[in-house]
């Protein structure tokens, strides 16, 4: 028996060697790790499913956004643009202007609101018909309502077009009339700072409920890793199958939120559908793309690895010598 | 091989478990430390192993000044060190054989080389044939049998044993006593704390008696 060993000269020497003990580590933690999740399925899935289900809360709403936000784009696309015409400007000289600007290849086609079809609108719409009837004369101006051709219209050409009309002499003023889908959008851009904000908070509960489990799990094993390391285990070597566990908690999680996601989508692909129909739309409910499901499972397994880190490293640090 | 000079340790309670301690073991001794409970003994052994650390004072183990081993260093530290314990500290979920290759596992050994050693190991403790079996299924001398095992399978330098006969009849004592006598033969230095004075006298060994923290006397084995 060689005593004059030098202390800490394990197996390990040459690099190669060294390596090779890294690797068969990983692979015993890997399989010491899943030996502890299968001993407990039941407890394992449920906390599985729970970090699912909290990844899915963030998940979902981020997906319902994002698909308003393509439906209102796609709205956007289709605007109108109302022309004011200067109120010198009479019907006749606005139905010439309404012809003249047909000819232009931006826009698909013009309608011309009179001011009295404006007035009679306004008078029927508004209830103030009697408070209308005083006034000598109509103060409305006659309005040119275009639809511009969507396939020929980049952002740039509508305020182009805007710009052209704006300073044609007979025009009083040229408005994209889609100030609801700005506001609209607005009102998702609220609501995407809302969703960072649960996400923050749904990663804090993932990361209490990873580092909760871990440290059930390490109250458990306290004995075994007390004796590790008595035997001269590295923190490390410890580490590594909680770490493994967290791991594969976080993954686990990430996958029932995506399923949780497809099943969503699957349930309301129908009634979507059918309101598309009605609106003449071929709008579809889009599910996460492939960069968004790749981003759900770092994030899960990023946060599961995070929680299990924390976890130990607190008990290791509390068995170092004092 | 182990040197104390001048070593206190004080608790946070403010017992003070060893004061102005000044000891010396050499290379290749047993040594037993005796005393009653409380004098001092397993804080001895604890500081050694570096599951503590003194107050005051210098510890030097196989040449390494222990204030000076941290973080990762520690377990390099005990990877030279066998432990034994009174209550064996086996863990009951595991067999024999991976709770004798526990210290050969956590150090990195490939299976073929924990194998050969867990092996070479048990049959040195002659449990061979119970390497399948589950401790609690192990009478207690068995269990302390493969505690040993477990304490010598990576050819520690430094074997400690805290009471390691203390649950056992005097027979199995002696026969453990006689386990440890031949790892010591073969360069092991060997520290034991045990009360079992009488036992201890017969094996004629250095004896350290500690009381209230403090060396009492040394004894040096009676030539016959």
């Amino acid at each position: 028996m060689n005593v004059k060993r030098k202390p800490g000269t394990g197996p390990n020497n040459s690099l190669g060697r060294k390596f090779q003990v890294w690797i068969a580590q990983h692979a015993r933690a890997m399989l010491v790790s899943t030996g502890q999740l299968s001993k407990n399925p039941i407890g394992n899935i449920f906390s599985i499913a729970v970090i699912g289900i909290t990844l899915a809360l963030p998940a979902g709403l981020h997906l319902i956004i994002n698909n308003a936000t393509q439906i209102l784009e796609n709205w956007e696309g289709n605007v109108q643009v109302a022309i004011y015409l200067k109120p010198h400007v009479d019907e006749a000289q606005a139905r010439q202007l309404s012809q003249n600007l047909q000819a232009d290849s931006v826009i698909e086609n013009i309608t011309l609101i009179t001011k009295e079809q404006a007035l009679n609108e306004y008078k029927t719409l508004s209830g103030f018909a009697e408070a209308l009837e005083a006034l000598e004369e109509n103060p409305l101006p006659n309005v040119l309502i275009i639809r511009p051709n969507i396939n020929s219209l980049s952002s740039v050409a509508g305020s182009e077009l805007i710009h052209r009309l704006s300073n044609m002499e007979e025009v009083e003023s040229a408005q994209l009339d889609h100030q609801w889908v700005n506001r609209l959008i607005a009102i998702l851009d609220i609501l995407k700072r809302g969703v960072i904000i649960l996400t923050t908070l749904f990663s804090i509960a993932v990361l209490l409920i990873v580092g909760n489990t871990m440290r059930l799990s390490i109250f458990n094993k306290r004995t075994e890793i007390e004796i590790d390391k008595l035997f001269g285990a590295t923190n490390s070597f410890i580490q590594r199958p909680f770490l493994y566990t967290g791991l594969i908690y976080g993954a686990g999680g990430s996958l029932v939120a995506w399923c949780l996601l497809l099943l969503l989508t699957f349930i309301i692909q129908d009634p979507v559908n059918q309101l598309s129909i009605l609106y003449g739309s071929d709008f579809a409910i889009n599910g996460l793309n492939a960069k968004e499901v790749f981003a759900l499972f770092g994030i899960g397994s990023g946060l599961g690895l995070l929680g299990s880190w924390i976890a130990v490293g607190r008990h290791l640090s509390a068995t170092e010598p004092t | 091989m182990i040197q104390f000079t001048d070593v206190y340790k004080r608790y946070a309670s403010g017992k003070d478990a060893l004061k102005k301690l000044n000891l010396f073991v050499e290379q290749g001794a047993m040594v037993f430390i005796t005393g009653r409970s409380g004098a001092g003994k397993t804080t001895l052994l604890r500081l050694i192993a570096l599951i503590e650390r003194q107050t005051r004072g210098q510890i030097i183990v196989n040449s390494q000044n222990l204030e000076r081993v941290k973080g990762n260093r520690i377990s390099l530290f005990r990877r030279n060190l066998g432990f034994m314990f009174q209550d064996h500290r086996l863990l009951n979920d595991r067999t024999v054989f991976d709770n004798v290759a526990l210290p050969m596992v956590v150090a990195g050994y490939s299976y073929q080389e924990i194998r050969k050693r867990v092996h070479a190991s048990l049959d040195k403790v002659g449990l061979l044939s119970l390497e399948k079996s589950y401790p609690l299924a192990l009478s207690g001398g068995e269990q302390q049998r493969v505690g040993i095992a477990r304490a010598v399978v990576h050819r520690p330098a430094l074997l400690l044993a805290d009471e390691p006969t203390g649950n056992l009849d005097p027979a199995l004592s002696w026969e453990s006593m006689k386990l440890f006598e031949q790892f010591n033969q073969v360069g092991v230095t060997v520290l034991i704390a045990s009360h079992d004075l009488e036992m201890i006298r017969r094996l004629r060994k250095p004896i350290i008696t500690l009381k209230a923290g403090q060396l009492l006397t040394k004894n040096l084995p009676v030539e016959p």
